[in-house]
């Protein structure tokens, strides 16, 4: 309820990554003309980027809310009551997976009005919103660690843009193959968010790669067991020094 | 006129000893264009072989020119931010209190804002010029191509400053980044105008970002095209938003 009651955190969620979408599906749509390029529309190639863009806001919403309840000691009177760390974690986690669920369903409608091919049909787009799910409560967790490690939302805020360094550094606007920078390409292969893009993008382009899925599938879990655990931990350590 | 001077260098120098001695504010105005520079002139070098791609100086220079115009802008945009906590936190009305000009304020600022730029500039051009980026024009290009940057962080600064002496408080940050992140994304960023396609083209044709980009990669070229339209683009910019900023200090006043 508390994160459908903060349209400051859902619209720029929904608006920056469909605007980036917008300006970077028409302004690279010439890169289609490289040899080897997947795809014919760049819109497509593209549409999976906001997908992680939203994975990266649900960071920083979920994190910046449990930060607020710290810093208003909010936590501390919650400290006092019978409530379970697990279930307060579940609860925060719980708007993450609301919110991931209207953007992948904004994204997709968006991309679908704006001539986007989904090669993988209507069972692959329930395959996308669940792994777009599993990010947000993947990424969700680490802005809950984030947030009660540091105890405060400015810096929870200020982990955006280290946050969005993985997302450029990734083979989020070409495939790593065409990526000509050795250094870059080789980055953007040792980094996860690759490979979580291009399982989106293997179900809008290709249909259905095993490979690309359980990868992608399986880098979202397990953050999300990573992420868990330390954000657990954290709240262990939080709750004590309560 | 001394003291209008005195005013204006005050503020400048007091900014930029708060930008330099405080690494929340000197670092993102760093990292940002770098991290920019980076993603685009490394990740996306393949484009460059798009057919029709003609940019003689190569891809790094290419997106050099668009990530310098950027910093330009966003060192004028983040000056913004400050002139809104001073006066949030009441010391923008001292200011006002003690200048006699107080147009002198907002030249500080703006002075401020372009020696934030400089440095941003210097070091962003050190590490393209380390990362192998070919530069064909001469030295009248390149003044003319930081010249051009410069009238831009200007621009933006006197932008910037309108939106902030109007609502007095850094909530007004969107206000005045989201309109100059999106002229300078609705212009040719990746690939030249006339390889644009779409709606993109239509918006980037009539976009003053697209003639400042146009000059600034004909100088760092060699090849300078639509220098005068630049020129004219940013000086009509700065102009206008001269006003606005003007129009923003007497909001201000009125306020008290």
């Amino acid at each position: 309820m508390r994160t459908l009651r903060q349209p400051a955190q859902i619209v720029p969620a929904l608006i920056f990554p469909m605007f980036l979408l917008a300006v970077n599906s028409s302004g690279l749509q010439r890169a289609t003309d490289l040899p080897h390029f997947p795809t014919r529309s760049y819109l497509t190639f593209a549409l999976a980027i906001p997908f992680m863009q939203g994975a990266l806001f649900s960071v920083m919403n979920t994190g910046t809310d449990l930060a607020r309840d710290i810093e208003t000691g909010f936590l501390n009177r919650l400290s006092l009551t019978p409530l379970t760390g697990s279930a307060l974690l579940s609860g925060l986690l719980g708007g993450a997976v609301v919110l991931g669920i209207v953007q992948a369903a904004v994204y997709l409608t968006v991309g679908l009005i704006a001539g986007a091919s989904f090669a993988a049909g209507v069972p692959g787009v329930l395959v996308i919103v669940a792994l777009a799910m599993l990010m947000a409560v993947g990424f969700g967790c680490i802005g809950l660690f984030l947030a009660l490690r540091t105890g405060s939302g400015e810096a929870v805020q200020g982990m955006f843009p280290v946050f969005f360094v993985f997302l450029f550094l990734s083979s989020m606007s070409l495939p790593r193959n065409l990526i000509q920078t050795d250094w870059f390409r080789e980055v953007a292969t040792y980094n996860p968010v690759s490979y979580l893009i291009e399982a989106i993008r293997s179900l809008l382009i290709k249909g259905w790669d095993g490979q690309a899925l359980a990868l992608g599938f399986g880098l979202a879990a397990a953050i999300t067991v990573v992420g868990m655990l330390a954000a657990s931990r954290a709240l262990r350590t939080r709750m004590v020094r309560t | 006129m001394s003291s209008f001077r005195a005013t204006a260098l005050g503020i400048t120098w007091r900014t930029l000893h708060n930008f330099l001695g405080n690494p929340a504010l000197l670092l993102p105005s760093l990292v940002f264009p770098l991290f920019f520079f980076t993603a685009f002139a490394g990740g996306l070098s393949t484009v460059s072989h798009v057919p029709g791609f003609d940019f003689r100086s190569g891809y790094t220079a290419f997106q050099f020119v668009f990530v310098l115009i950027q910093s330009a802008a966003f060192g004028g945009v983040f000056t913004g931010f400050g002139i809104a906590r001073d006066f949030e936190t009441g010391l923008g009305r001292r200011f006002m209190l003690a200048a006699r000009h107080r147009s002198a304020i907002v030249a500080g600022y703006a002075l401020a804002a372009a020696g934030r730029w400089l440095f941003t500039a210097l070091v962003l051009t050190v590490v393209a010029l380390v990362a192998g980026m070919q530069i064909d024009g001469g030295g009248v290009d390149l003044f003319g191509l930081y010249g051009l940057a410069l009238i831009m962080n200007l621009a933006a600064a006197l932008w910037a400053a309108g939106v902030a002496l109007r609502i007095r408080s850094i909530q007004g940050g969107p206000l005045m980044q989201i309109p100059v992140f999106l002229v300078l994304f609705m212009a040719p960023v990746y690939l030249p105008l006339h390889l644009l396609t779409g709606w993109i083209h239509v918006v980037a044709s009539v976009n003053p970002a697209t003639a400042l980009l146009a000059a600034g990669r004909g100088f760092i070229s060699g090849q300078p095209a639509d220098v005068a339209l630049a020129f004219l683009a940013a000086a009509g910019l700065a102009l206008l938003f001269s006003i606005w900023a003007r129009g923003g200090m007497r909001r201000a006043e009125r306020a008290g």
